[in-house]
């Protein structure tokens, strides 16, 4: 296993300390919701579709780093990206941190997104990385909530907690 | 200077052999990524020590069969060895009878057995429940359920900022339609340390029943149910050096007789037809099904070593770690406690600037120091301290000081990963 405090890399930090693309949009055509109550870690996630492209993305919310991270990358990369595009990423950012893919021998989109990788070694911390992704699916599709817990949710697997 | 720092604070002096008592804990031997297991999640589950591990050994291999039941040797000494650990919980709290000790599968069964027993059967439509803003989910939730169900309702006694109940306002709580009152010894999220003494004076006087919840206090100082005068006192046994699955509610005599049972089955029961059934007498009523017999026997053998150690000396050398520890957090830029009551068990919940408990628990464990992360099931207490979650060392007899600086030395890494 990989020492998980790679995790915690300077491009990580750093866009906790100084996320991309976060606040609000003036005019937004999509936008969501994103809780995982466990942790309390809350987006809100707004962008624009010019045809097929996504023209403008922003969120913003209380979270812990990875999540936030994770947040202001996954902006960065989807930003005048098409629908399609951004649906791929979606897809291959879950399965990286799920395990599903190993992102040094399959091909893949992710590009510097996989400094995300070592999360596949932390369990708990798996829902921190994947909630804004899912949060865009959402808006996306134009459901407006999410909830790592809610019973619809493709990660839902509840963590005990006494 | 940080260092300067910590060396103006000198380690207390304690008669406490605690690496003696270490060498009883084989866990504490482990080393998580090569480095020396520091646990301090002693209030989410303590750890048990080669005693009672060899217990549940003796016992499973040479002792189990189904209690209460059938007339050969094996089922003999099994229901002995259960009814004399049910005679050591009784003695270890002090209860008046051993039927008073109703085994549970811990704090929450306990309370929900309390709810369905007593709440279901003696409180109605209009009726008050008084909880604190202190309680544990598990100390809110059935009684939420109980209040939907009948039409009840509940009254919140809030805290101050130090995390000590307001005790100013529970007597205006009370009036003629007061049931209940369900409080917490000691807070799971706070370890602040309630006068529950005085508070059961006080709605004993008036006829209300009180339940304690005692999960974070049976581990930390002697409990005495019969000074307490508490009507229910619930806990666990995996808190208390013993297994997961087996707790203890108890209850007066008298106020167990007149509740209805919690779960039907086996065992509860006198005689069964399908016309009539006829309950069995406590603590039978309330112990439907085959209990975890192993998880009784070796609970009782935790309590039986903590008795052998002293609850007093576990009182005091708790005591000691948790000034130590709070007087080198107290120092740290950076970081906040949250929770300053006067009275407070050795549990230190704290805040680090700019960076989310999540974070601060994935980076210790790197240190091989496991501290527990989150709401720790009191969400009312995050809200009152408008945070989403912290992080929360809860120590044990078992700890040292020397885990506390590693405590303290993890923690600056923290914040040299965030500066």
């Amino acid at each position: 296993m990989a020492d998980p405090r790679s995790l915690y890399q300077e491009v990580i930090l750093d866009h906790n300390r100084k996320p991309r693309n976060y606040g609000a949009l003036a005019q937004a055509s999509h936008k969501a919701e994103g809780h995982n109550p466990l942790c309390g870690d809350h987006l809100s996630l707004a962008l624009n579709l010019e045809g097929e492209r996504i023209a403008a993305i922003a969120f913003q919310g209380e979270s812990c780093a990875i999540c936030k991270a994770s947040a202001s990358m996954m902006t960065a990369s989807v930003k005048g990206k098409t629908l399609a595009e951004a649906e791929t990423l979606i897809q291959e950012f879950r399965d990286m941190a799920t395990g599903q893919i190993d992102v040094d021998k399959q091909a893949h989109h992710l590009g510097r997104l996989t400094v995300f990788a070592g999360v596949r070694d932390l369990p708990t911390r798996v829902k921190c990385a994947i909630l804004p992704w899912h949060t865009l699916h959402a808006a996306l599709h134009s459901v407006a909530d999410i909830s790592t817990e809610s019973e619809n949710d493709p990660m839902h697997a509840p963590i005990g907690d006494a | 200077m940080s260092a300067n720092r910590s060396a103006l604070i000198s380690r207390p002096k304690s008669v406490f052999d605690v690496e003696r008592i270490r060498a009883d804990f084989p866990i504490l031997k482990l080393r998580p990524g090569g480095k020396p297991l520091v646990y301090l999640d002693n209030a989410a589950s303590s750890q048990m020590p080669q005693q009672v591990i060899d217990r549940l050994v003796l016992y499973q291999t040479t002792q189990h069969a189904n209690i209460h039941r059938a007339v050969h040797t094996l089922s003999e000494i099994a229901t002995a060895e259960f009814e004399e650990a049910r005679r050591k919980l009784a003695r270890f709290i002090n209860a008046r009878e051993e039927r008073e000790v109703i085994f549970t599968s811990g704090t929450t069964e306990a309370i929900n057995l309390a709810m369905h027993g007593y709440g279901r059967k003696f409180i109605g439509a209009g009726d008050e429940i008084i909880l604190t803003t202190l309680e544990h989910h598990s100390n809110i939730v059935p009684w939420q359920m109980l209040a939907e169900e009948k039409g009840a309702r509940i009254r919140v006694l809030p805290i101050n900022d130090a995390g000590e109940l307001a005790i100013g306002e529970y007597e205006k709580l009370f009036n003629e339609h007061t049931k209940l009152v369900g409080v917490a010894h000691v807070s799971n999220a706070l370890g602040s340390v309630n006068p529950v003494k005085q508070m059961i004076a006080f709605a004993r006087a008036r006829g209300v029943p009180v339940l304690v919840d005692g999960a974070q206090a049976v581990p930390h100082m002697k409990v005495d149910v019969q000074d307490l005068d508490c009507d229910f006192y619930a806990f666990s046994g995996h808190k208390l050096c013993g297994p997961t699955g087996i707790g203890v509610l108890y209850g007066k005599a008298a106020l167990l007789e007149r509740m209805q049972p919690f779960k039907g089955g086996g065992d509860m029961i006198l005689s069964v037809s399908f016309d009539k059934t006829t309950y069995n007498v406590i603590p039978q009523k309330f112990e439907a099904g085959t209990p975890p017999i192993a998880a009784a026997i070796g609970l009782g053998a935790a309590v039986d070593y903590l008795a052998a150690i002293g609850m007093d000396a576990i009182a005091g050398y708790e005591s000691d770690l948790l000034d130590y520890a709070t007087g080198q957090l107290e120092r740290m830029p950076g970081v906040r406690i949250i929770g300053t009551a006067a009275e407070k068990a050795a549990v230190l919940s704290f805040g680090l600037d700019g960076v989310h408990p999540h974070d601060v628990g994935t980076l210790l464990n790197q240190d091989g120091v496991a501290v527990r992360t989150g709401h720790h099931c009191a969400q009312p207490v995050m809200q009152r301290y408008q945070v989403p979650a912290t992080s929360r060392a809860s120590f044990a007899f078992y700890n040292t000081m020397a885990e506390v600086d590693a405590l303290v030395a993890s923690i600056r890494n923290v914040q040299k990963v965030f500066c």
